[in-house]
């Protein structure tokens, strides 16, 4: 499988706090893998790196071979690297179906002040995607009047409407009900191997990585701790101590 | 309501402001003052849409009405005087945008108060250019060659100033209901999404921009052929504030709210002249802010309002109001 993403020694702190303290990973094309790892270990942070928003101190970032650093999002978005949202980013005055055709519309070409937005290929296209999203039912609404889960996948149906060839998803999962959180998961790991898309997903739910996700990368205080098959890293006694167990220990309080 | 629809209430419109200005000769002029300062709003609502307010766009509407008072004496013909005023307010508003554009809300609003003020310094001290407050004398256009009597030249005006606003409505609510409309209403929204999707915020604001400055530019160019006499007062703060105040008026959300308040604002200040001379300010701002407590879509919005309950009876009122073209 050749290398999609690929980033080497990657730092940056924010005064003290080292977000990234030498960063190697690479990820695969079709690969989807996840980023476990306490809150402050720098997983939104990897996200951020690796999508523009935030810039490296230091390290190298390439993705298909051609090196990155220091582009700024949009310019990524055109090479093909998609993201979606931990607080989801929606347009809030739109309709579900104007975010999604929206995003269609970036991704074709939104310097046309002539023809209308919401007509023709476009417009049925983002029903399409909406369909897929299991959103259908909820197109017409206003984005702000959404719950969260269907907030969360309508961020996530733009990112991938833009058909990225890579997409970094920050906690697709959470806040949503547990109770449909792994239909959620479902749809959303078959929209993405339906379109082809490679996808790097932070994920705190251990049910979910363990079902999903072909790789999972530790994260712990900047760096990445184990990094392999599901089912090796979280049978790892020192990550189960060490990372799942505090993990495990927030949701118990949670629970509680 | 739907394209055509729209289309024939605009004519509608129109056909009743010629009406009026035929059986009440002195509202020609104060329609046409109406007309212009409607078609300059709509600059105002595109900018609105972006969640930015200017409080400098009356210095486009002043390049455009100073550029047909200099060119005047050399390009006699409205209609080849228009593009060269319009386009020299759009060139500026690019030149201004591409600064202004990396600013938001009360940087945006005040950055462009700042230099609008400026300009108008200039046309008020540069006197052997501009004649300071003196301001300068247009004389008289030709309309497509025909040289036309003082009478038939206001209704040159008028009916000019009715057609361009036909067709700057028009493109403005094509505009947007457009991808890059649509874009333009994401920015007062989620700004940072739309750089996730590819898309640089900073140039769809822009081409708003360019747009509005080409807007009050138009504006500018009517209130030129009207008044003919051009002075700095065109350009100061309140004259860009009056902009904003008739958006507010007429309800941001349409085209058609750009007309309505901007008759209401110009009827208002006649009448309210004549009746208690020094009052007239107090009244108009006792309208806006009866308005923003009561009516926060405007004119149009309570006409909408008003339409909806008539039509579908009174449960539909509540929903009416809200949108619009």
């Amino acid at each position: 499988m050749s290398v999609l993403l690929s980033a080497r020694g990657l730092r940056l702190a924010f005064g003290g706090v080292k977000a990234a303290d030498g960063i190697d990973l690479d990820v695969h094309e079709g690969e989807f893998l996840a980023i476990i790892g306490p809150n402050g270990a720098g997983k939104t942070t990897f996200i951020n790196m690796a999508t523009g928003y935030l810039k490296p101190q230091g390290g190298s970032i390439a993705f298909r071979g051609r090196p990155i650093l220091g582009l700024p999002p949009r310019r990524l978005v055109g090479m093909g690297i998609g993201r979606s949202f931990q607080l989801p980013q929606l347009f809030a005055e739109h309709t579900v179906l104007q975010n999604v055709a929206i995003a269609i519309a970036s991704r074709d070409g939104i310097w046309s002040a002539v023809a209308p937005l919401m007509r023709g290929p476009v417009r049925r296209e983002a029903g399409e995607w909406l369909e897929r999203f299991g959103l259908s039912s909820v197109a017409e609404t206003r984005a702000d009047a959404l719950n969260e889960g269907a907030r969360k996948l309508a961020d996530i149906a733009m990112a991938v409407a833009l058909r990225p060839a890579l997409v970094l998803m920050d906690e697709p999962t959470s806040g949503v009900a547990a109770a449909d959180k792994m239909a959620i998961v479902e749809t959303l790991v078959r929209v993405l191997r339906d379109a082809g898309v490679t996808a790097v997903f932070v994920e705190h739910d251990m049910d979910v990585v363990a079902r999903f996700a072909d790789r999972v990368a530790v994260w712990s205080q900047g760096r990445i701790a184990a990094l392999g098959p599901p089912e090796t890293v979280l049978a790892d006694p020192e990550v189960r101590r060490n990372v799942i167990g505090t993990v495990l220990d927030g949701v118990a309080h949670a629970a509680a | 309501m739907s394209g055509a629809r729209t289309l024939a209430a605009g004519l509608a419109a129109a056909l009743l402001v010629v009406a009026l200005a035929w059986a009440v000769p002195w509202l020609r002029f104060v329609l046409t003052v109406a007309t212009a300062k409607g078609i300059a709003v709509l600059g105002i609502l595109l900018l609105l849409r972006a969640g930015q307010v200017s409080f400098g766009h009356a210095m486009y509407l002043a390049i455009a009405a100073y550029t047909a008072a200099f060119l005047a004496p050399r390009i006699p013909d409205a209609a080849l005087l228009l593009p060269v005023a319009v386009g020299l307010s759009a060139a500026v508003g690019l030149v201004v945008g591409l600064f202004v554009m990396r600013y938001r809300d009360i940087f945006f609003g005040m950055l462009n108060l700042a230099l609008s003020m400026v300009f108008y310094s200039l046309l008020e001290k540069l006197y052997s250019i501009t004649h300071g407050t003196d301001g300068i004398r247009l004389p008289p256009l030709t309309f497509a060659g025909a040289t036309l009597s003082v009478e038939a030249q206001s209704w040159a005006v008028l009916l000019s100033a009715l057609v361009l606003a036909l067709v700057a409505g028009a493109a403005v609510r094509v505009y947007w209901s457009s991808p890059l409309g649509e874009a333009l209403a994401g920015i007062k929204t989620r700004e940072q999404r739309l750089d996730f999707l590819g898309v640089p915020p900073r140039l769809v604001l822009l081409a708003a921009y360019v747009i509005s400055a080409a807007l009050a530019g138009i504006g500018g160019f009517i209130l030129a052929m009207a008044t003919r006499q051009v002075t700095p007062a065109l350009a100061y703060w309140t004259t860009s504030g009056e902009l904003v105040f008739i958006a507010v008026l007429g309800g941001a959300g349409s085209v058609f709210g750009a007309f309505l308040g901007a008759a209401a604002y110009e009827l208002t200040r006649v009448y309210a002249a004549a009746f208690v001379a020094d009052a007239w300010q107090m009244i108009l701002g006792s309208v806006l802010l009866l308005v923003i407590l009561f009516a926060p879509g405007g004119i149009w919005g309570i006409g909408q309002r008003l339409l909806g309950r008539r039509a579908a009876g009174p449960g539909a009122a509540a929903t009416a109001g809200e949108g619009g073209p």
